[in-house]
This record gives structure tokens, C-alpha cells and sequence, in this order.
């Protein structure tokens, strides 16, 4: 079976976020009435798994293995099937 | 062993950079050191070949993912067992830059209980963006780091840094655990500082990348892994450093200390 999954790969609470805290002030610039921006990374996997168990499984083996560095990053998957 | 009998393996992968000039530093020294593609070694496997592995600077993989990521986990899926078996030689283990952070998503730093599964530390997007500027950093090892004992405790190196991603951070559960433990290991090895040795308490271009504790460089409990993100390869020669004209045209620069220690240190272990 394909799967979909999107990977949402953000800052942990804490961590200063230069990207974020510019594109606030950016946007505040722009005259929006911003009180904060963090930033994130997002990633569309298709891939094949033998059901949706095993496809969350091996999503989440990835964003351990190399989406993300668990010191800093959070994550979130959302998995559709194709 | 003899000087001419080390062998230092300088791995490059798309995007490494810097190389080049620690090549030159090592062939200076008058070792044995070859420079070759990761691919290569992927296939050989020949780290036992080696006494010294050094991983140069640069943005390997464009830092896709993050920083040095998909270098450490390509090099942990072809040679990972290889790799681990060098360090637990006790043999040395460079990484400079993109190479200290490599090391750091191999887990082999600060590798608290040995090579970690998961990263036990992060290299975070520095506070100021990208980061090109002349630093200070203080040595501060007390002597677990074997292969700078030649360096004295205290000697501050003034070299470049060049990164966006640099900001040493500790998860945040356990930052107080993980701190404590890096100074009860002696494994702090370089902090960033002031012209007169002090810290840098944070302040940024002093701490170029808001690093924690202006950590600007660390190694393992054994010592043999080190990691910092300064460049001593582009401080090598004396025609490299800021000061060069108005310190007497010295024909080495505050890069050379580094490497000198490195190769005495490997001259009398090996």
C-alpha cells in the first residue's frame, strides 16, 4: 500500500528561533499586528508499508533516524493513504 | 611510531570545504594525510588503514535536514561499526565545523555512555544568522583531551568561524545534567573569550553563535573525539592571521599549536 505522510518538524519550546523572531519583525513591518512567528520545517513522504501501522511505524523511525534531532526539534505527522 | 608513518584520512563529501587547507596543515607536519571522497570509503571500509580521521568544515548536502545530518547518517548506515571501532581504539577523531557536527548526529558527542543512538546534543541555528568573523577561544581542557595536551590549559587561539548553524545546545530536560557532566568528564575543551581571557558570558560577536556556555568546542570522556567549531586549518599559517603584519610576519599562525599537538600526541601513542 502507499502512504502519504506529512512531516511538520518544529523548534522545541525554549530555543531561540533567529528565523522566526526576524520574519516577526518583518512582519510587523509590514503592518501586521504580529505577536510572534516560529519557524518549521515540513515534509511530504511517499513511501510503501504493508498497513497504516507499520507505515506510522516507519514514519516515525525516520524522523528519529534523520528528520529530526530529538535535543531540539518536535514533530508531526499526519498520514494518508494513497 | 615515526612522524612519516601517520596516516591521516580526510574525509570529504559534496559540499565539504576547508579541506583543502587541512590537508595542507597535515602534509606540513609531515605525516601521511590523503584526502578522500566518503563514497570511496564506503566501498573500501579501509578506516584501519588510518591513525588520525579528520572531518573538515563546509555544508555537506547543501545542510539539508539540518546541519552535517545526512552525512552522519549516511556514514553511520555504511560504516557506522568501522567508525565505532576507530574510536574505541582510542585512535583520534576530528570534526571541525560541519565535521564537529557530524560528529554530534553520529552521537559520538558528547557521547556521555559511547556513541549515543540519538543525538544527545545539538548544533542550533546561531543566534545573529550566519557567522563569518575572527573569534577567540580559550582552551580550557584539563587534560582528558590527550591529543591537545601540547596545548597548554588557558592558551587562547584566535581563529575563524564560518557557520549558520554553530549554537551548541543541550536538550532541554536535561541541560543542567548534561552541563554538570561535561565539566565532571573534562570535556569542555574550547570556550569562546574575550582578548583577555574571559568569557564571553554569551555576548554576541564575542560568542559568535550564542552557544551555551560559549562552548566552542568539545570531546568525549575518553578524549579521543573532538568537535569544535572554529577553523585552526585557516589559522595554519602566519600569513592567514589578522595580525600578520604588526606581530613580526611569523610564518605560523594560532592553527598551528592545534595541529602540532595532535601529531606529538599521535607520534608518542602509537
Amino acid at each position: 500500500m502507499n502512504f502519504k505522510a506529512f512531516v511538520y518538524v518544529t523548534l522545541k519550546q525554549g530555543y531561540s528561533d533567529p528565523e522566526g523572531e526576524t520574519t516577526s519583525d518583518a512582519l510587523k513591518g509590514l503592518g501586521y499586528n504580529v505577536s510572534s512567528v516560529r519557524s518549521s520545517k515540513a515534509y511530504e513522504v511517499i513511501f510503501e508499508a504493508a498497513d497504516r501501522k507499520k507505515a506510522t511505524s516507519l514514519v516515525d523511525e525516520m524522523c528519529r533516524r534523520l528528520l529530526t534531532n530529538p535535543t531540539k526539534d518536535d514533530y508531526r505527522v499526519e498520514i494518508s493513504e494513497l | 611510531m615515526k612522524r612519516h608513518d601517520i596516516k591521516v584520512l580526510l574525509m570529504r563529501a559534496p559540499g565539504t570545504n576547508c579541506d583543502l587547507e587541512a590537508l595542507r596543515a597535515f602534509r606540513d607536519m609531515g605525516v601521511q594525510a590523503e584526502l578522500v571522497q566518503s563514497q570511496k570509503v564506503f566501498k573500501t571500509k579501509n578506516l584501519d588503514d588510518y591513525n588520525i580521521i579528520f572531518f573538515p568544515g563546509g555544508f555537506s548536502y547543501g545542510d539539508y535536514v539540518r546541519s552535517g545530518a545526512i552525512w552522519a547518517k549516511e556514514m553511520e548506515y555504511r560504516i557506522g561499526k568501522e567508525l565505532k571501532a576507530f574510536v574505541e581504539e582510542g585512535k583520534p577523531v576530528i570534526g571541525v565545523c560541519n565535521g564537529f557536527q557530524v560528529l554530534v548526529e553520529t552521537g559520538f558527542l558528547p557521547g556521555f555512555k559511547g556513541k549515543s543512538i540519538e543525538p544527545e546534543a545539538a548544533l542550533g541555528n546561531s543566534t545573529h544568522g550566519y557567522q563569518c568573523r575572527w573569534i577567540r577561544m580559550k582552551k580550557v581542557n584539563k587534560g582528558s583531551c590527550q591529543m591537545l595536551n601540547s596545548v597548554e590549559e588557558g592558551t587562547i587561539l584566535q581563529t575563524p568561524v564560518a557557520h549558520g548553524e554553530g549554537r551548541f545546545i543541550l536538550p532541554p530536560d536535561k541541560l543542567e545534567q548534561h552541563l554538570k557532566k561535561l565539566y565532571d568528564n573534562d570535556q569542555m575543551v574550547f570556550r569562546y573569550c574575550r582578548e583577555d581571557g574571559s568569557p564571553a558570558s554569551g555576548e554576541w560577536p564575542i560568542n559568535p553563535n550564542g552557544a551555551l556556555d560559549d562552548i566552542a568546542g568539545i570531546c568525549n570522556p575518553e578524549g579521543n573525539v573532538l568537535g569544535l567549531m572554529p577553523h585552526p586549518e585557516r589559522a595554519y599559517y602566519g600569513h592567514l592571521m589578522p595580525t600578520w603584519t604588526s606581530t613580526g610576519l611569523n610564518k605560523y599562525g594560532d592553527g598551528y599549536p592545534f595541529f602540532d599537538s595532535v601529531i606529538k600526541f599521535t607520534e608518542k601513542k602509537f
